[in-house]
């Protein structure tokens, strides 16, 4: 059995294990850190930066450092939260996300991040860049305009014999989420509804679902994203 | 040396418009216009988005009727996913829309009739422009405007728990609605603590149906005389004739009464209705195809409704659509300021309505969705709150939006709130010595009557922003009033 050491985050003490991620610590003990590219049963892969705290006075992301004794972790502080305030800022004016109309409006996390972190005014103007749907497909639709290039459909979504559905072409700024319609002519609706689903964002849409959630019963409508996990610790408090 | 005076921005209505009068040398009357200014281009924008967001998309157009074109969007979307041309929705789906629609159209007519349009009533046209507006009615009307507050309030909370959100909600999807009436708001909607419920609601309907008659009473001459003149008149009727706001066939009458247009299934419109552009306005101006652009133009809303239909199915709106017709003898009504009679009496349909909806288990329990073979083109026709609304889309085969026409109320009424402006600027304004506040506001009247859409009425809170410019024939500029 590996022995448990104790590290601190923002003045809170944890015991914890050697070879958990600072994000798992945290879940596990009820901490919220925020995440986007992050998914559940996905290896991480630390490109989005959303989930970056301080480590003895470093940036490092939550997601892929794992714990060592006498780490000191700021998380939920000012500074933290002003970064990550700019780092989904940064999200939002570089696609097109257009809240009102788009049908993952209360179920998408960059929104709900967002409004968690209080993006009210924007600080950076926004970039219009011309972008396009791919709907070619009978059961997906790619909206280029709200992807936030987290990979996770291309890590996440597989075919049953475990080919890529997803991948990305090009390289840059020109870079972009490519479907592979002849694997994905012939998904099943879950399989749709799963890729939909690890979207974070409104860019992967399951055809003809549309706005079938009522406003009221979507995930984010009545809480903030993360208290899910933050509840874990009242709970056990 | 003629001279030309521009109203800009026209207040009290919904929307940026300007008007343009053009005098002579005798200050006489030779010309003027109701120009829009305002452009949005939805059409354009919503090619290439996905069909079943066009119902949350389009209803973006308007901050005080969005349920219309959210309801008009999702009616062509129900031919679209196969769902029928009208009845082919669950009960579920239909009757929650159709109690959205009543909410919105209660509250919308509320906020005209009691917050835009009663100030010329109650402080007289010519009233003083301080006084002349909402805040005035709060002043020296206080339970008029208390009772508008909680009336629009009561409509807003419908729209609420039937489309999720008091404006912009999603409720009404491609082939029918994404929700039950709830048993909690069931309950407070229809026994809410005084004075939200749906009694009070019909009492004060009633209220403000006695509070226009006996105005009438008195001011025969301007409610009956202000800007009247023949028209013809359309709307959608039920198959049976009577009043639906939702669903039905299109119908048009001359001014005589005379059943020009009848039964006429709404996916067939093109047929029948065709749009001219002009060059100094961004409105359309449709027109019936049989009479050409210059004599097939024709009012909507309120009045050309309750002028086409043969009669209401709710009780006590019918009694008073009893004494509205009698009141003509029959006759289509053409007194452009019948207009708000019109509209109370809907107000007071509309609450019936949703007293016998809100007490209907179909919205409680049901399937809400249905979908059949799908095609590629939808039409959708609702009776807004300002009139007959058309919306047309057309798909290509990857569910993408490749055209979209819509004709809004509010352009359906273009000629007539032109004739309303002539008819006012000529009854007030020619050959006067001196122009006055007054005599403007009287052409805005006229155009106020038809509750236009055009963009954002809070102009008229506080300041009266009314900006008059006297040119010569030369269009050089002589003088400036600016009123504030
Ligand atoms: S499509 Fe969605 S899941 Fe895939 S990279 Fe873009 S945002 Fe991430
Ligand atoms: S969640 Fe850690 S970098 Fe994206």
């Amino acid at each position: 059995m590996k022995k448990k050491f104790k590290i601190l985050i923002d003045g809170k003490e944890l015991s914890v294990k050697h070879g958990q991620t600072i994000l798992e610590v945290a879940s596990n003990n009820g901490i919220y850190i925020p995440t986007l590219c992050n998914y559940v049963n996905l290896e991480p892969q630390a490109s989005c930066r959303v989930c970056s705290v301080k480590v003895n006075g470093r940036p490092m992301t939550a997601c892929t450092t794992t714990v060592r004794p006498k780490m000191e972790i700021e998380n939920d502080t000012k500074e933290m939260n002003e970064l990550r305030k700019i780092i989904i800022e940064t999200m939002f004016i570089t696609g097109n996300h257009f809240c009102p109309s788009c049908e993952k409006s209360g179920n998408c996390e960059l929104q709900a991040l967002a409004y968690r972190l209080k993006m009210d005014v924007p600080q950076f103007s926004y970039s219009f860049s011309n972008k396009d749907i791919d709907a070619s497909n009978p059961k997906l639709m790619i909206d280029h305009n709200r992807c936030i290039k987290c990979k996770r459909c291309a890590r996440g979504i597989k075919t049953d014999d475990g080919k890529d559905i997803f991948a990305f072409k090009n390289r840059g700024k020109k870079i972009m989420i490519s479907i592979d319609n002849e694997l994905a002519k012939n998904i099943s609706d879950e399989k749709a509804q799963e890729a939909m689903d690890i979207c974070p964002v409104g860019a992967i849409l399951k055809k003809e679902r549309g706005f079938i959630d009522p406003i009221g019963t979507r995930k984010y409508d009545n809480k903030p994203i993360g208290s899910d996990i933050e509840k874990l610790m009242e709970v056990r408090s | 040396m003629g001279k030309k005076i521009t109203i800009e921005p026209v207040t009290r209505v919904e929307g940026h418009g300007k008007v343009t009068i053009h005098l002579d040398d005798n200050n006489n009357f030779k010309r003027s216009r109701l120009h829009i200014v305002e452009f949005r281009g939805f059409e354009k924008f919503i090619q290439g988005r996905p069909y079943w967001e066009a119902p949350v998309t389009v209803q973006r157009l308007c901050g005080i009727c969005p349920v219309s074109h959210h309801l008009a969007a999702a009616k062509a979307m129900d031919v679209i996913v196969g769902a029928g041309t009208g009845d082919g929705l669950t009960p579920t789906g239909e009757k929650m829309r159709r109690l959205m629609h009543f909410g919105q159209v209660f509250q919308s007519h509320v906020l005209h009739f009691f917050h835009l349009a009663s100030p010329d009533l109650l402080f007289g046209i010519d009233g003083d422009p301080a006084i002349r507006n909402v805040i005035g009615i709060a002043k020296m009307h206080k339970e008029l405007a208390v009772q508008a507050v909680m009336m629009r309030k009561y409509g807003q909370e419908i729209i609420k728990v039937t489309a999720g959100k008091k404006i912009h909600g999603t409720g009404a999807i491609p082939g029918g609605i994404n929700r039950h009436l709830e048993i909690h708001n069931k309950i407070s909607l229809i026994n809410g603590p005084d004075p939200m419920n749906i009694d009070k609601m019909i009492e004060w309907s009633l209220g403000g149906l006695d509070f226009f008659k006996n105005y009438h009473k008195d001011h025969k001459d301007v409610i009956d005389n202000f800007a009247a003149y023949p028209s013809k008149h359309l709307s959608m009727v039920r198959k049976d004739g009577a009043l639906d706001l939702y669903h039905g066939v299109l119908r048009a009458i001359d001014s005589e009464g005379n059943k020009i247009l009848n039964d006429v299934d709404t996916q067939d419109y093109l047929k029948h209705i065709a749009e001219e552009v002009r060059s100094w306005s961004y409105m359309k101006f449709p027109y019936l195809k049989k009479y050409g652009p210059k004599d097939g133009w024709y009012r909507v809303g309120p009045l050309a409704r309750l002028n086409t239909v043969d009669f209401i199915p709710s009780p006590l709106a019918q009694k008073e659509f009893e004494i509205f017709q009698a009141y003509t003898d029959g006759k289509p009504n053409n007194m452009s300021m019948h207009y708000h009679w019109a509209r109370l009496i809907e107000i007071l349909h509309c609450a019936e309505m949703m007293k016998e909806l809100l007490n209907d288990p179909n919205l409680m329990k049901g399937e809400l969705v249905t979908k059949g073979k799908k095609g590629n083109e939808g039409i959708g026709v609702l009776e807004a709150p300002r009139g007959t609304l058309f919306h047309h889309y057309k798909i290509n085969k990857d569910d993408q939006i490749t055209m979209a026409n819509l004709i809004v109320s509010t352009t359906n009424n273009n000629i007539p709130m032109n004739l309303a402006v002539e008819s006012a600027a000529k009854q007030f304004i020619s050959g006067q010595e001196k122009i006055d506040e007054g005599m403007l506001n009287a052409v805005e009247v006229g155009i106020r009557a038809y509750d236009p859409c055009l963009s954002c009425a809070t102009h008229a809170i506080g300041k009266l922003p009314l900006q008059v410019k006297l040119y010569d024939s030369n269009n050089n500029l002589l003088d400036i009033k600016t009123k504030d």
